[in-house]
């Protein structure tokens, strides 16, 4: 089974009219799996006899028909923790880490009957947009295995893009699901901030973490969040706010219509491939025939985004991460003879470079002397965005413009060069650092190279993102095109 | 050269919630090693910290004793460092925001009253407990996460004394709350002490030094006294202060060099993003408030102006918030308040000494010690007698019940002392000659062979007021 041409209602069905049982589904997904894996690299760890096991459980107790996610197998980023499966964060670290409680989101996912098919690669600590800071492999994009899938969840973003699973979750920090989802021509949605419960997420920065679905679809997109939202005790920042079942309140092909729509002069400016440009040009022109009004805004502040985004991330890094100190588990380095050597050989030997450079960058700017000007600093430039972002949103239904600059890049190309890797995510960490909701999704190709457009929304107005993103591609095909590699094309 | 001393006191106080600060562990002493923690105390993967309401509950209750302003927007801090007890590596506690700030507590140094000024508190959480045996290092996480509340005071202590005066007010204060059990015995109170002197005129502080070990309120006023003195002679000596850490040595009553500090730790705190921000709201504040118990102080004075308690009596009783609820409990049940005073400094204590154990752990109970007080006021038992009945009740006994039981009840009725008196003086006739010679001697010896006749149950008072009016007759 590969997953092209499928999404969750058609499978839903395919389950309940027995034209597929829940065990040939998921044993055909892993036979597909074994079979595209080695070119795609998508994958870390496979959850094969459980999942099986569990297929056959629901098989048994009969699919559930009014719940679509009932016996569909799904993958899950490798920073999210799954009790008794190996989760690595793709950190040598945590190197055949098996934890012993699962994530609330694994937790939601498992009632609801889903079948977790495995742990999918990122970079490590889902520091990166490459996938290539991964301890263990290289993931190559979908489209062209020359090329990066992104990242960090570009092991996600390239098993769904791929065929390999219908959906997959992600985390996204300053933008690690919503670039890969453009890099593989898929649909990701970072939620608001506090939307899901982080319990059980490998913490990179907590005040910016948040997990995410990346599907093919966006109604798949829609029913996953509903699936994953809400409330949880575990997480003091998750939200209260009501769930709306997303993906019912898609059947409307007009609901743009009056909708006023923003589209940042910033995001247009240099460094954004003509390409991009083009194609977001074309889907402004799509939404406008489609009956919405689309002006040119303004998000002056923007441009301080990355350099506020590296310091206030990094900072929470490196003292989220200082509890990998090689005394309780993950990593302990050999031949230490004292205390000092345990953390300094353990974590200079378990983390990779990024990780390295992120926990040097944070720690410098804590520490005293220099917190004022790094750290306080950039938490203000972080409450000049968010007013940005909130001037804009009051008198306009959402925002839209690219993912990212470029379409993915090669293998190779930009690893060696933080800062030109950095700028890449200079369209998404402003959502991060306001929190809002951002849906990242497919919007045509440059050279055959999918490009990803980005529609950021309202605190917890995800059913707008949804509802736009949905009417767009009804109108477009994009969503149809899918990668040469074991597809149609 | 005239000296002038600053103490700075920092209180570290172990809350008795039933769960640790950040996680639903519970906070239980002496399991085994790691019994009582969980995924959260590890900082396992992936583990979130959720704030236990009754950790702020009890600091704002802290705050209100100490006459400290409650911060009512604040917020959690990471101070960041390794060590093996801390799994994080990091401590959640507050920093830039702490829970309250300017409080104050008035001390008694010989009768002269004085305010100390407190300049922050706030809550936190206590790391684990490192052991070393033979070659190995073993971790035990069972304290991690015991909620804390840091107490800082302002550099207002001026003598050894002051500082003991402090902590003993603070301790006291703390105890009525309700939310620790404040011994240094057992670690729930703990205290590090900074100490400096200058010239007297000289207006900034001198170099302090910190002292550690001092395991007790009178080792810290013994350390201070020490390092006060050392200092001074330091600086008439022309020598300078280090900025140092000195360790409190109990056998020989001095301090001695542990390590020179050179500049600060830098724990590089910033924001908690784990933990939304607190919103403590003046509802919550006045229902704290509306709860809290009568502090010392005020019930002191209570004792002393309504019950006609001496200040001496006052402050015994008011050491503990149980001994000073027995007491008012007792008083209500109707017993003499100076007789009930006398028991609880007297008897009662003697007792808690004896078995070592707090008062709350017996089975005493007001009732039972105001129903015997009551029973030696109406003249049914002799304080004599008492002893046995005291005896009886710390063993949970019903006073009246015991002295019924026992045939305790003492002989008051002169109808049937009089033939008894008669009788002892027509068999004595030697001793009454005695008395009508002056010999007051006498009267012990009929007294006693009267007592002797009743077997010890005669009231004194009456076979006194009949032996002297037939004696005069």
């Amino acid at each position: 089974m590969n997953y092209f041409g499928k999404d969750l209602a058609t499978l839903h069905d395919d389950l309940l009219n027995k034209k597929i049982t829940v065990v040939d589904l998921v044993q055909q997904t892993f036979d597909n799996i074994d079979k595209t894996d080695p070119k795609i690299g998508a994958f870390l760890a496979l959850n094969k006899e459980a999942a099986l096991k569990k297929a056959a459980e629901i098989d048994a107790a009969g699919v559930d028909a009014d719940n679509v996610l009932s016996g569909i197998p799904l993958a899950i980023k490798d920073n999210i923790v799954t009790k008794g499966l190996t989760t690595t964060a793709a950190s040598k670290m945590l190197e055949n880490f098996k934890p012993i409680y699962d994530a609330t989101v694994v937790e939601k996912l498992a009632a609801l009957g889903t079948v977790n098919v495995g742990k999918t690669n990122m970079d490590e600590f889902a520091m990166g947009g490459s996938t290539e800071n991964s301890a263990f492999k290289i993931t190559k994009n979908a489209w062209d295995q020359d090329r990066v899938p992104g990242g960090s969840s570009g092991g996600s973003a390239a098993a769904v893009a791929s065929g390999q699973v219908i959906a997959a979750l992600g985390s996204d920090t300053g933008g690690s699901i919503r670039q890969p989802a453009a890099f593989n021509g898929i649909v990701g949605m970072k939620p608001t901030y506090g939307r899901i419960s982080r319990w059980g997420l490998i913490a990179f920065a907590s005040s910016l973490d948040e997990i995410g679905p990346m599907t093919r679809t966006v109604k798949d997109n829609a029913t996953l969040l509903s699936a994953l939202a809400g409330h949880d005790g575990h997480d003091l920042t998750s939200s209260t706010q009501e769930v709306p079942d997303f993906a019912a309140e898609l059947n409307d092909t007009t609901s743009v219509k009056g909708m006023k729509i923003g589209l940042p002069t910033e995001f247009l400016g240099e460094g954004v491939d003509e390409g991009v440009k083009a194609a977001i040009l074309a889907a402004a022109d799509k939404y406008r025939e489609l009956g919405a009004t689309v002006e040119e805004v303004s998000l002056p502040h923007n441009k301080y985004g990355v350099a506020a985004y590296y310091i206030i991330a990094s900072s929470e890094a490196s003292s989220n991460l200082q509890r990998f100190d090689g005394i309780r588990y993950g990593y302990r380095a050999d031949d230490v003879t004292n205390l000092e050597d345990v953390y300094v050989k353990s974590r200079s030997e378990g983390f990779g470079d990024e990780v390295k450079r992120r926990i040097m960058l944070g720690t410098f700017s804590l520490s005293a002397g220099f917190y004022d000007a790094y750290f306080k600093k950039a938490a203000q430039v972080r409450t000049l965005i968010i007013d940005d972002f909130k001037a804009v949103l009051k008198d306009h239904d959402f925002i839209m413009g690219p993912v990212t600059p470029t379409t993915a890049f090669k293998i190779g190309d930009e690893i060696s060069d933080p800062m030109t890797m950095y700028m890449n995510d200079i369209l998404t960490i402003p959502v991060n650092l306001a929190g809002l909701p951002g849906l990242s999704l497919p919007a045509g190709q440059v050279a055959g190279l999918p490009v990803g457009m980005q529609l950021i929304g309202r605190p917890f107005d995800e059913s707008t993102l949804y509802k736009a993103g949905y009417v767009f591609e009804q109108a477009t095909d994009y969503h149809n095109q899918t990668p040469s590699l074991g597809g149609q094309a | 050269m005239n000296f002038e001393t600053t103490i700075g006191l920092e209180v570290h106080v172990e809350l008795k919630t039933n769960s640790k600060i950040f996680s639903p562990s519970p906070v239980e002493f002496g399991d085994d090693p790691n019994a009582n923690t969980n995924v959260i105390d590890w900082g396992y993967p992936g583990v979130l910290p959720t704030t236990n309401k009754g950790v702020v509950e009890s600091g704002i209750k802290a705050a209100l004793a100490l006459h400290a302003k409650v911060e009512q927007q604040t917020h959690f801090d990471r101070k960041n460092y390794f060590y093996p007890d801390n799994p994080k590596a990091y401590q959640i506690s507050q920093s830039d925001k702490p829970l309250a700030h300017d409080g104050w507590i008035e001390v008694d140094v010989d009768g002269t009253k004085k305010k100390i000024g407190i300049a922050e508190m706030h809550i936190e959480e206590d790391a684990g407990k490192n052991t070393h045996e033979r070659d190995y290092s073993y971790v035990d996480l069972n304290r991690q996460g015991t909620p804390l509340i840091e107490i800082v005071s302002k550099p207002e202590i001026a003598s050894p004394d002051e500082a003991y005066a402090y902590l003993e007010a603070l301790r006291q204060r703390i105890q009525f709350t309700g939310i620790s059990d404040v011994k240094m015995e057992e670690g729930s109170m703990r205290v590090d002490v900074n100490i400096s002197v200058r010239p007297v005129g000289q207006t900034e502080f001198g170099t302090k030094t910190e002292l550690k070990n001092l395991n007790s309120f009178n080792y810290v006023r013994k350390g201070l006294a020490f390092e006060e003195q050392r200092q001074q002679r330091v600086l008439m000596s022309g020598g300078e202060i280090q900025q140092e850490t000195r360790r409190y040595d109990e056998a020989s009553g001095q301090t001695i060099l542990m390590r020179v500090k050179e500049g600060s730790d830098d724990y590089r705190y910033f924001p908690e993003p784990d933990l939304p921000a607190l919103q403590i709201s003046d509802d919550w504040i006045n229902d704290i408030n509306a709860s809290m118990p009568e502090m010392p102080g005020k019930r002191r004075d209570r004792y002393v102006n309504e019950l006609g308690i001496t200040d001496y009596d006052a402050m015994v009783l008011t050491q503990t918030k149980e001994m000073s609820d027995f007491f008012d409990e007792t008083v209500a049940l109707g017993a003499d308040p100076k007789m009930a005073a006398n028991y609880l400094q007297g008897d009662v204590n003697a007792f808690l000494n004896d078995k070592q154990v707090d008062l709350q752990d017996t089975d005493l109970t007001p009732a039972n010690l105001a129903g015997m007080i009551n029973l030696i006021n109406d003249g049914t038992i002799s304080t004599k007698m008492a002893k046995k009945v005291f005896k009886a009740i710390t063993e949970g006994q019903e006073p009246k019940a015991f002295v019924e039981e026992k045939g305790l009840v003492q002989l008051s009725d002169p109808a049937q002392l009089q033939p008894i008196i008669d009788g002892v003086l027509a068999d004595n006739q030697q001793s009454v000659e005695d008395f009508n010679n002056g010999k007051d001697r006498a009267v012990g010896f009929l007294v006693g062979q009267i007592m002797k006749q009743t077997h010890g149950k005669a009231n004194p008072k009456v076979v006194n007021q009949l032996l002297m009016a037939s004696l005069k007759k």
